[in-house]
Order: C-alpha cells, then structure tokens, then sequence
C-alpha cells in the first residue's frame, strides 16, 4: 500500500456458515464489492468498493451479511476527527472539491426534535378522526385580501390560479436525470393517485409523464434545461429555482458522461455534454428582474398557473421572502440547510444555509408584519421526515412541506449517500438500465402512496388531539407549539413558548 | 393583416390581442410593453415602435420584426422562430435560446447569446451587425453566434471577458480579433473556408434581411471561437 490508502470505512461481513455461495450479492452489487473464487469455491469481498447500500443484506436469502463500520481508527483526537483527517488525504490525492450527495449529516441541531405539539384536555374536546370529517385538503396560491363583489352585488370568486392538494405534502424537485426514470414515473403515478404534485427538478419532462401534467410541478432553474412553451404550459405550476438548501449560492452541474439517450433529449442538450446550471439566473440581479422572470412565465401560460419561487434558507431569508411576496410569485418554496441534493460540494452542503425552521418562523412572521402574508402561500422542505415534522411546519406557518428524501427512502433508499457514483443499487439514482429496472414503478408509486396514506392518517390524528377538524385552522397557529430545551432567542425567533409555559 | 394601436395597452391586453384572432400583426404606438409574444407560435409581428424586455420569450415558432431599438432579454430561451431588429438590442439577448434566429442590425448589450444550447436539428444562431458587450457567449453550449462589427467607429467588436464557460457552440467574430483577450479554455482562430461554409447561409438571409452584401461581408477574415471541451469542470471533484 502506499501514502494515498484509506482504510475502507465498513467492512462486508459474512458469515461463513450461512453462506451457501449463491452469489446473489455478487449479482446485486453494482460497485462489484462481491466476488465469487471459483478455485476454492467461496465469495470474497473488497471492503474499499461498499458503500453501505444495505443491498445485498437486504437480498441475502440466507442473513448470512452485514456490514459494519470499520474499527480500524486512527488514533483518537477531539479537534482532528477521523473524518477530517480522511478528507484531507483524499484532497492531497486528488487535488478535488470533496463532494457528497445527500442532505447535510452534521449534527446540528433538528428543532423539530425540540418542539412539542398540545393536545386538547377536558376545556377543548378532542375529535376523532375515524368518525368524523377532518379536512387535510390545502389550495395553494395568492388570496385575495378582501371579499370583493361583482357590479350586481354577487360574490367574486374569481381567484386567482390555485393548487389543490388532498394534503399539505407534495414530492420536491428532483430531476430525470439526477434520479431514474423508474423513479420520476412512481412519483408521478404515486401523485396522481394521491391528489398531490411531484416536481420535475431542472432535467426537463419526459414525453411518457406529460399525461401526468395536472399533478406535475415543471422547474425552469438557471440552465433552463428542457424549457419550451409546450413545457411550461403541461404542469399544475411552475416553480423557478433560484436555490436549494443543500447549496445555497451555487450552481448545477450534471456531468456530460450523465447526458445520454433520453436524459439528452429530456433536457434537450447533445450527449455527453455538461450540463451546467450557472449558480445565478444570469438575468436576475433584483426582485424587479425576478418579477419580470416571474411575469414571462405567467404571460407565456396565459396566468393560468401559479408560479413558485423556491429559494434556499439563507441568513436574510426574511426579508429575501419579502422581497419575494412582491415580485407577483404566488408560493415561495423555501429549503432548509438539510435539504437533500444528488451532488454537492461537502463544505457547501455542510455549511451553508440555515435550518427551515427558523427560516420558516421567521419568513411567515416578517410577511404577517408586513400585511402580505394572503399574497403567497409557503411551502418549505429540507428536511421533513415524518408527520409530526408536517404538523410542526403547519403550526409554524407554513401551507404545504416539500418532501423528497423520505420519498426516496420509500423507494427503497437506504440512505448510503454515493448519488454522485451513478451505481444506485435500488434503482434510484443512476441511469443504468440493469440497475433502473430494479425498481419497479407500480411497486415504487404504491410504497409511496403506503407512506403519505399512513401521514395523513397521523396528521388528522394530530389534529383530532388538537381539537381541530381543519388543517387550514393550524396554520401558523404557533399556540399549538411549546419548545423544550431552548434559548430564549430560539423562542423568539421561532415564537413559540416553552413547555410548560 | 391586423394592425393594432397600443399606444393605450398595456402587455397583458397586446398579448391576448395577439393570441385571440389572427396571425398577422402590426404593431404601432409600441412604447416599452414587455413580454410581447411571450411563449407563441405561428405568428407574424411586426412592431413600430420601441418593445420592451423579453421581447419573444419562450418564442415557439413566431416571426417578430422590430423596426426600431429592442430592451433587454430579447428572445429569452427560446425555441425556434426568427426576431429581425432594425436597430440596437440591450443586455442577456437570447438567454438559453435552443433554437430560432435572433438577427440584429446594431449593437448588443452585455451577455448576448448567454447559456444559449443546442439540439439535435436545433440551432439557434443569432447574428449582431455592430459590436457586443462584454460576456459575449458566457456558458455557450451550443449554436452560433456572429458578430459582424459593422459601423463600430473603432470600438472592439467584444467587450470584456467573451466566451468565459463556453463548452459548446462557435463563435464568429469579423476580423482578426488581434486586441480581444480569451479565457483559457476556448481556442481563437481564422475561421477556414469550410467554417465559413456552415454560416455562409445564414449570413446570406441576415444580408438580405438588412440589404448587405455578403461579399463584402465575407471580404474580411472571420476568427472562430471554440470550445476545447464540452467538459470543462470534469477534474475539479473528489468522491466523499
């Protein structure tokens, strides 16, 4: 060996008794950790290729793997972490940017975790929600601020454009190309059969999901990849990506070696050519030129479609949002520093941004200050891992959360955070055709109607404890929230009360 | 044909005019509405007077002439179809633009031709009489861009910092471009008679368009821009 080896982080252990050398791990293994000796007739293993996908443990007829992470350490050091140390050898070895894929594994702090939801006691009756009606259905769009009347005296009820939601949840941006094909139709299909929107990320629309339109987000973002009329008018809205919580002030960039065949056409650049989203829109450089993105948008759909502004949560989120409110976008997306990516830089992505809750707080306080929080709806993401995430946003002020990574670990991700290799054993992220096959787009869409069927059981329960029958009734409703083991300034800044309070 | 009075429209009324009834237009009294003709298709628009930024966005397949100065973003990502300007256009002109022609008689603003693409039968070319401003063809990944110089009154044909990003497409400057500085990763040459062949159509409709000749276009050597990669940024990362 030489100065260049880092030991393997986990080592593949087999468990020589059970193994009766089938080789189905070798089979399921696209990094090729798996090997089979035909001379002594056994399965060898090269601990430097896993990367913890769980696939062949998941697979092994027999429960005869696991993979545990390595013990072989170097010496112990507060200030210098193994992981430190590593990712200066691999910097001296390549002379590369450290990049990673997944949202930012660091420990901050998670203020979900440290918020508490009420529940109704004797005073408040409590409601039931397997006997009675309970309403999760969310419209997102612009409100209007007062009840207007036609000359003859009649109701207005001309709003303007809406999204309907059967629930406050809808699949955040990921592009075909970032994720498979397999993977793009079971959000579509598992969207469609939800009554909620996935979103096509900045890789374009495949032709096979324009019949998904009505459930469909369509993503123009710096690159403008796949963007055209006929684009634009098939989603239910159109989101323009200034940002992403993962890489807050930074661009795309889909290597060309990931532009073939139908990525190629969906984004409608030659194979093999990058694909590089700059970090700015390079015609917006204030809220008045981003009104005017906004404005195209809306005159080349003939303002039948809300459009989204999506943003990362950054230190002036507030007043960037502001800024936003009044550029004629009807919803602001914002996406917290643990949002998830397919690739970005390790140091971007670990310490950039800032967390969504206080981002969220902050934004729904600063436009109910303001008097236009009506004029958008919000939608934050980045990241919500489960029901009591959704009704903690809600409660915070948000209408709808953007949910991504826990849709892909419905579709069997295992969270192993190599994206960026293209060799996705669960079919998820990667383009190869043996590997995208593996999931199966009935299976995938029906795991995720599973899931998002078992969240909204759970938010009406919520609910229900809450004495409350309608999710529009807790939005930004902060009294439901209590904090436990913050600040005072946390508090503040997620104007909450502590528990106990 | 349909000739309009917009002196008293704003955009949102022109471009349900335009997408109401016919698909002939005359435009007069045209006086900085923006977005016109915003994502159409299969229209003829002709416009007297001064439009507004994002003058064909999304165009899908529509003719615009304008007989006078364009703002800026004209022809953002556009798709295909033709904008002839009489006249001077402002900054980020065909921004992402995978196909179509922008042809422009005087000068352009800052960041003409920006990210502009191409695909397969797609090429979007846009051609600019006098000089551009500095970023010329910034991230160019596709199609041609033509600057002519013509009048330019001893003005360089580019500003500042052409070509930086570029990875695809070709750029055509009109002369020697001995005092236009290039970043590294593009390489400048006299264009060679088979080069100037790919673009002898184009200058030739652009001639009859604004009644020039082409031999006398073509009178002067071309220097030709292209990318040495389509994969600039391939070395800079390190898997973690």
């Amino acid at each position: 060996m030489s100065i260049e080896f880092i030991y393997p982080e986990f080592e593949v252990i087999r468990n020589e008794n059970k193994c009766i050398s089938c080789r189905i791990c070798e089979q399921q293994c696209a990094n090729e950790a798996h090997s089979y000796d035909e001379k002594h007739k056994i399965m060898m293993c090269d601990d430097s290729k896993c990367v913890n996908c769980q696939r062949c443990v998941s697979f092994c007829p027999k429960r005869a793997l696991k993979i545990v992470k390595s013990d072989c350490t170097l010496r112990e050091n507060a200030n210098w972490s193994n992981e430190t140390i590593k990712e200066i050898y691999k910097q001296a070895n390549s002379g590369g940017v450290l990049l990673s894929s997944m949202g930012n594994p660091k420990p901050f702090p998670v203020y979900w975790d440290k918020i508490l939801i009420n529940a109704s006691q004797v005073t408040n009756p409590s409601i039931d929600p397997l006997r009675e009606p309970m309403e999760t259905r969310v419209y997102l769009g612009k409100k209007p601020s007062k009840v207007q009347r036609t000359k003859d005296g009649a109701l207005d009820c001309k709003l303007p454009p809406q999204l309907e939601l059967s629930m406050p949840v809808m699949f955040s941006a990921m592009s075909y190309g970032s994720i498979s094909y397999n993977a793009h139709k079971s959000l579509a299909l598992a969207a469609t059969e939800l009554g909620i929107l996935y979103n096509t990320g900045e890789g374009g629309l495949h032709e096979d999901f324009y019949c998904y339109g009505e459930n469909t987000v369509v993503q123009v973002a710096s690159g403008r990849f796949g963007v055209h009329a006929d684009y634009l008018k098939a989603g239910a809205a159109i989101e323009i990506k200034i940002g992403q919580g993962a890489k807050p002030g930074i661009g795309g960039h889909l290597p060309g070696a990931k532009i073939v065949g139908d990525i190629s056409r969906t984004r409608m650049i030659p194979e093999g050519s990058d694909a590089i989203s700059p970090a700015p829109h390079h015609d917006i450089y204030s809220i008045e030129d981003l009104r005017q993105l906004v404005f195209s948008l809306k005159e080349a759909t003939e303002y039948k479609k809300p459009v989204i502004v999506k943003v990362a949560a950054v230190h002036n989120i507030a007043a960037i949002a502001s800024g936003i409110a009044r550029s004629g976008a009807d919803i602001i997306a914002i996406d917290g520093f643990r949002g998830g990516t397919g690739a970005a830089p390790t140091r971007i992505r670990d310490h950039v941004g800032i967390p969504i809750e206080l981002a969220l707080a902050a934004v729904d306080q600063r436009l109910r200050n303001e008097g236009i929080r009506n004029h958008v709806s919000l939608v934050v993401g980045g990241s919500i891992r489960s029901a009591a995430d959704v009704v903690k946003a809600i409660a915070l002020g948000a209408d709808a959360c953007y949910v991504a990574t826990a849709a892909l670990l419905a579709l069997g991700c295992h969270l192993c955070r190599t994206c960026q290799s293209g060799k996705c054993n669960w079919g998820i992220a990667t383009q190869r055709p043996e590997l995208v096959k593996r999931l199966n787009p009935a299976m995938g869409s029906e795991r995720l109607i599973n899931l998002m069927t078992a969240w909204k059981h759970e938010i009406k329960e919520f609910m229900g404890g809450m004495g409350i029958n309608s999710i529009e009734a807790l939005r930004g409703n902060r009294l439901m929230l209590r904090g436990i083991g913050l600040t005072e300034k946390e508090l503040e800044i997620l104007h909450i009360s502590h528990a106990g309070e | 044909m349909q000739t309009i009075d917009v002196a008293d429209l704003d955009y949102k009324a022109i471009n349900e005019t335009l997408r109401e009834a016919g698909s002939d237009f005359i435009i007069e009294g045209c006086c900085g509405q923006k977005f016109i003709a915003a994502g159409m298709s299969d229209k003829n628009v002709t416009i007297n007077g001064i439009p507004g930024n994002a003058l064909g966005a999304y165009l899908n397949n529509a003719n615009i002439t304008v007989n006078a100065n364009a703002q800026d973003a004209v022809g953002d990502t556009m798709n295909e179809g033709k904008i002839l300007i009489h006249g001077n256009i402002g900054d980020a002109a065909g921004y992402a633009m995978r196909g179509g022609k922008i042809y422009v008689q005087g000068n352009a603003g800052y960041r003409a031709g920006i990210h502009m693409k191409a695909y397969e039968e797609k090429i979007p070319v846009m051609i600019i009489g006098g000089c551009a401003g500095s970023f010329l063809g910034e991230y160019q990944a596709g199609g041609v861009i033509i600057v002519l110089g013509l009048h330019k009154d001893n003005k360089r044909i580019v500003g500042n910092f052409p070509c930086t990003g570029m990875h695809g497409g070709k750029i055509f400057l009109r002369g020697n471009c001995e005092n236009i500085h290039f970043p590294k990763q593009v390489t400048a040459r006299c264009a060679s008679e088979g080069e100037l062949d790919e673009i002898r159509e184009y200058l030739s409709e652009y001639c009859s368009d604004f009644c020039y000749s082409v031999d006398e276009l073509l009178s002067e050597p071309f220097t030709v821009i292209t990318p040495d990669s389509k994969n600039p940024y391939k070395q800079m990362y390190v898997a973690n």
